[in-house]
């Protein structure tokens, strides 16, 4: 103890020297004690350090991926070297692509075809779909790690990983049934979660052979692009579907529910004259029952009735000219691009969906979707989870993000108007006991011969707790009701039970 | 067979350099007890050596190279050979300092030999002149009195140096860094770093006053812009940053650092608008993806390396690090990541930490302003080379394009980096003939025979 005080008293007498010292040199006295600035040098490097790691420890566990499935990222094809290519399935199990050996050869098998053809995509010539998406989990093994061992001392590649999509077998084949000999495409979510439950597009090609068949294919005078995922990157006029985004704007803007409309069949403005479809003359009716007759003439005077911009912010609420929230890649986005008022034709034609305004279906799906789940959207995602090839768990995607493009209240009244579309509107074949259905068809023209339009149907229906929002457009089919409609019925059927 | 020896040699490197690691920070601590320390050092220097052997024979099965052979035991024979010196010759050496430069370098040779081979045996030589040049720096710093005195003749050397550059350098990636001396291929700005901390302390252990001050930051100034015409920014950044931490310190007036800070900031924002090759690097800091193909495509390749080797790493050449750009030098970091994993990866940058707090703890124990200020100046450059190198390759921050030190192939970065050690070292041996860490150190002893 009494060393302990006498160090103490040395230790102290020291730096008073210390300071005695200092002083003569400098001639100032330093009034602060000798290490603070140390310290705040120190701390300052070590937040920088551990901000640095932080930081990189951040990039190591969430955004790598971002650059590991990058199709500039040439390290994955080495992986192909220990591993066999993983298999694709659907929720309910059925495998949509699979690799066989054939001798030295790994081969790429589809044994659905051309069913997931634009879903699924292809591994040969750049890749696409889930192929491309998930192209290293597909190259990962983590098989039981003893088999992996033994694999490699016996110089044989372990089994890839499985990726399990979010799609759904019966679905698909009744949207891929359903839309025939038409192009076009027809898209499924389940609105509660984001998941892609059904993903179609026509004309389609056979991913079993797109290696031998690739000059067609690609080539720049094949007019159908087949190889186009018409769900994610077709740009459609939306047609009367686009009411929706109308109705939704005039309600925001001071709009009410029972505000009335006359229709005579035709309205004209500035020299511009609108028909109603088919020439029907519909008479006095509110929005509810303008929206269910589709009538040209109540939404082109609801959207005169709109401010300069107003029905661009709500389109661009309604993620309009934005990126989806969607894990999926090359979704193109939906353009919208009325600004002014001045040009009336413009604004009558822009609020019945005709237009300049473009739209990809899962666009119209996830609108839909939003109406379905209070206004909100989740991320639209289409893998459901990885597993090791004895079916364990390997990695789970939590997509608990979501978006608010619409309140609660709008979406209740869109739904009652889209309700209104299926009791007494434009889409009463969809008016069944065993679900209730909820939508709103198109006829959008696309040329200037008006008997040219693409047939569309957006909408969802609900049994119990169960969900499912589409989008269908049939090009060149001709109105909306005699087909788009049909083929949403039979996907609501099939999802929902008969 | 090969491949499984591999899988096994990656995690058996991975724990190693996991527990090294957790070491090097228990040795930091000061209430340490010399025995403990002692065989901390000892399991260190094993885990070295282990290092060198397990990677040295996956290199091997690899490459089917006798020269690789030969790298490992030249390696083994260089380290034993800094150790002796170090530890035996030296009396009061900082021994983690001379484990953490082992270990550094055996991570340099490691990835080096992986990468080309024909840099590793150079850098190997670099490293065998840089040890015989620089065991006698401890020495003379401790024995000679001169270094106090030689104020203007370090800023004349270093600004004639920096000069010869800017006027004769060999342009690289658009910066001029290098300069050809015959057969060498010198980078100046490597050593006039030490050249500018000794100058400034000479400085500042004259007098603190304002007037000092100003002369001392005019001269670094002219430095400075020396290093911004030839495009060298990182190294600007280090000799600003080094004085502004010198200034703050010997002077103890926070105003300095506040100061010079808002002129950093200032300088950014006008070099982002003055400089077209300022604007590339922040392009691609900001979404490299997006100019993947130009702009973006060296800090992209780094990140699909970093990203794809993920935490455990590929294993040594299961990845393609030879995509990245200039990876021996600036990106050896993206290599090391991608091969050895992140967890690897990040243990080294610990190891970097241990080195700077080490420094700065040392710094901290000497008693002449002078020496004292030497030593945070140095550590001061070694802190901030380190952050901004790896912060550069992670795109935590944009990337300036200076080296990682000890690890990076280069001779000029090796041999500066060594004599900044040689430097610590004579330092920390100052402070033990200046008596006080011998004193603490004897009691410390006595009280352990006592109880």
């Amino acid at each position: 103890m009494r060393r302990d005080r006498r160090d103490r008293r040395n230790k102290r007498d020291l730096e008073i020297m210390d300071l005695e010292e200092d002083t003569r040199r400098t001639g100032k006295r330093r009034p602060h004690a000798r290490n603070v600035e140390f310290a705040v040098v120190t701390y300052a490097f070590l937040l920088l350090f551990i901000s640095l790691c932080a930081y990189f420890v951040y990039f190591v566990s969430f955004q790598s991926e971002d650059f590991i499935n990058h199709p500039s990222n040439a390290r994955l094809s080495k992986l192909s070297d220990t591993v066999i290519r993983g298999n694709i399935t659907t929720k309910d199990g059925v495998v949509v692509a699979k690799s066989e050996i054939k001798g030295e050869k790994e081969v790429r098998v589809y044994p659905k075809g051309r069913t997931y053809a634009h879903v699924v995509g292809y591994n040969s010539n750049g890749m696409a779909g889930v192929e491309l998406e998930r192209n290293f989990q597909l190259l990962r093994s983590h098989s039981f790690f003893l088999t992996r061992i033994a694999n490699d001392l016996a110089n044989k590649k372990s089994q890839g990983d499985t990726v399990v999509t979010t799609l759904d077998s019966k679905l698909q084949e009744t949207a891929y049934n359903g839309i025939g000999s038409y192009q076009g495409a027809a898209v499924a979510i389940d609105p509660d979660t984001g998941a892609i439950l059904a993903m179609v597009s026509k004309p389609d090609f056979d991913p079993n052979t797109v290696a031998s068949s690739w000059k067609s294919l690609s080539s720049g005078d094949n007019s159908s692009s087949v190889l186009l995922n018409r769900a994610t990157q077709g740009l459609y006029p939306p047609g009367s579907t686009f009411k929706m985004v109308t109705a939704l704007s005039y309600l925001q803007n001071g709009g009410k529910m029972s505000d009335t409309f006359s229709c005579s069949g035709a309205l004209s403005n500035n020299g511009y004259t609108i028909h109603c479809y088919g020439g029907e003359v519909h008479g006095q009716q509110d929005l509810t029952q303008a929206f269910g007759n589709s009538c040209n003439v109540a939404f082109a005077t609801a959207g005169l009735s709109l401010e300069k911009g107003e029905l661009k912010e709500t389109a661009e609420r309604l993620l309009f000219n934005r990126e989806l929230p969607t894990t999926l890649s090359n979704v193109k986005k939906s353009s919208f691009t009325l600004d002014g008022v001045e040009d009336k034709a413009l604004v009558m034609q822009t609020s019945i969906g005709q237009g300049n305004t473009l739209v990809t279906p899962l666009h119209m799906a996830v609108i839909a979707s939003a109406a379905a789940n209070n206004g909100t959207v989740k991320t639209v995602h289409d893998i459901d989870h990885i597993e090791n090839d004895n079916g364990n768990l390997v990695k789970s995607f939590d997509h608990k993000n979501s978006e608010t493009i619409m309140t609660k209240e709008e979406a209740k009244r869109l739904r009652i108007m889209m309700r209104y579309v299926v009791t007494n509107g434009t889409g009463r074949r969809l008016n069944v006991s065993k679900y209730r259905a909820y939508g709103k068809t198109g006829t959008a023209e696309y040329s200037s011969n008006k008997r040219q339009s693409h047939s569309w149907f957006v909408g969802f229906a609900k049994k119990g707790k169960k969900k499912i929002a589409v989008a269908v457009v049939m090009e060149g089919a001709g109105s909306g009701s005699a087909y788009a409609v049909p083929l949403a019925g039979r996907m609501f059927d099939t999802y929902l039970g008969e | 067979m090969i491949h499984l020896i591999t899988e096994i040699v990656r995690l058996l490197l991975i724990i190693m350099i996991a527990v090294y690691t957790y070491d090097s920070f228990k040795a930091l601590r000061s209430n340490t007890s010399e025995r403990v320390a002692n065989r901390l050092y000892r399991k260190q220097t094993t885990i070295v050596y282990l290092t060198v052997f397990c990677s040295g024979l996956v290199l091997y099965l690899h490459t089917n190279d006798q020269r690789v052979i030969a790298i490992t035991a030249a390696q083994s024979v260089l380290f034993a050979l800094a150790m002796l010196i170090y530890k035996q010759i030296y009396e009061y050496a900082n021994k983690p300092l001379i484990n953490n430069m082992c270990m550094l370098l055996a991570i340099s040779f490691l990835i080096l030999t992986r990468l080309r081979i024909d840099h590793a045996i150079r850098q190997l030589f670099m490293a065998a002149a840089a040890l015989l040049i620089t065991c006698v720096i401890p020495l003379l710093i401790e024995k000679l009195k001169l270094w106090k005195r030689l104020t203007y003749f370090y800023a004349v050397v270093g600004i004639l140096a920096l000069g010869a550059v800017a006027v004769l350098g060999r342009e690289t990636y658009g910066a001029k860094i290098n300069i050809k001396l015959g057969p060498v291929l010198l980078q100046p700005s490597e050593f006039v770093k030490i050249l500018l901390v000794f100058f400034i302390a000479c400085m500042l252990y004259q007098r603190t006053d304002l007037h000092q001050v100003v002369i001392t930051g005019i001269i670094t100034a002219i430095m400075i812009l020396i290093l911004v015409a030839s495009k060298d920014l990182g190294s600007a950044l280090i000799f600003f940053v080094t004085f502004l931490v010198m200034v703050y310190v010997a002077t103890q007036r926070p105003i300095y650092l506040l100061a010079g800070l808002s002129m950093m900031a200032a300088a950014s924002v006008a070099g982002y608008f003055l400089f077209s090759h300022v604007r590339t690097r922040v392009l691609a800091w900001k979404d490299p993806l997006a100019v993947v193909n130009d702009q973006g495509y060296q800090i992209c390749q780094s990140l699909f390396a970093i990203g794809t080797g993920g935490w455990f790493g590929s294993g040594l050449f299961q990845g393609m690090p030879q995509k990245i750009p200039v990876v021996t030098t600036d990106f050896v970091f993206s290599a090391i990541s991608e091969e050895l994993g992140a967890l690897f990866a990040l243990s080294m940058i610990f190891i970097c930490i241990s080195n700077f707090l080490m420094f700065f703890n040392i710094a901290m124990q000497i008693r002449d302003q002078f020496y004292k200020l030497i030593a945070l100046g140095l550590g001061t450059v070694y802190g901030i080379q380190v952050f901004t190198t790896l912060g550069g390759v992670t795109k935590f921050i944009p990337s300036t394009g200076v080296t990682l030190p000890l690890v990076s192939y280069g001779g000029s970065s090796i041999l500066s980096t060594m004599i900044l050690f040689a430097i610590i070292q004579g330092l920390y041996k100052r402070a033990f003939s200046e008596g006080d860490l011998h004193e603490k150190r004897q009691k410390r002893q006595k009280k352990q025979k006592r109880s």
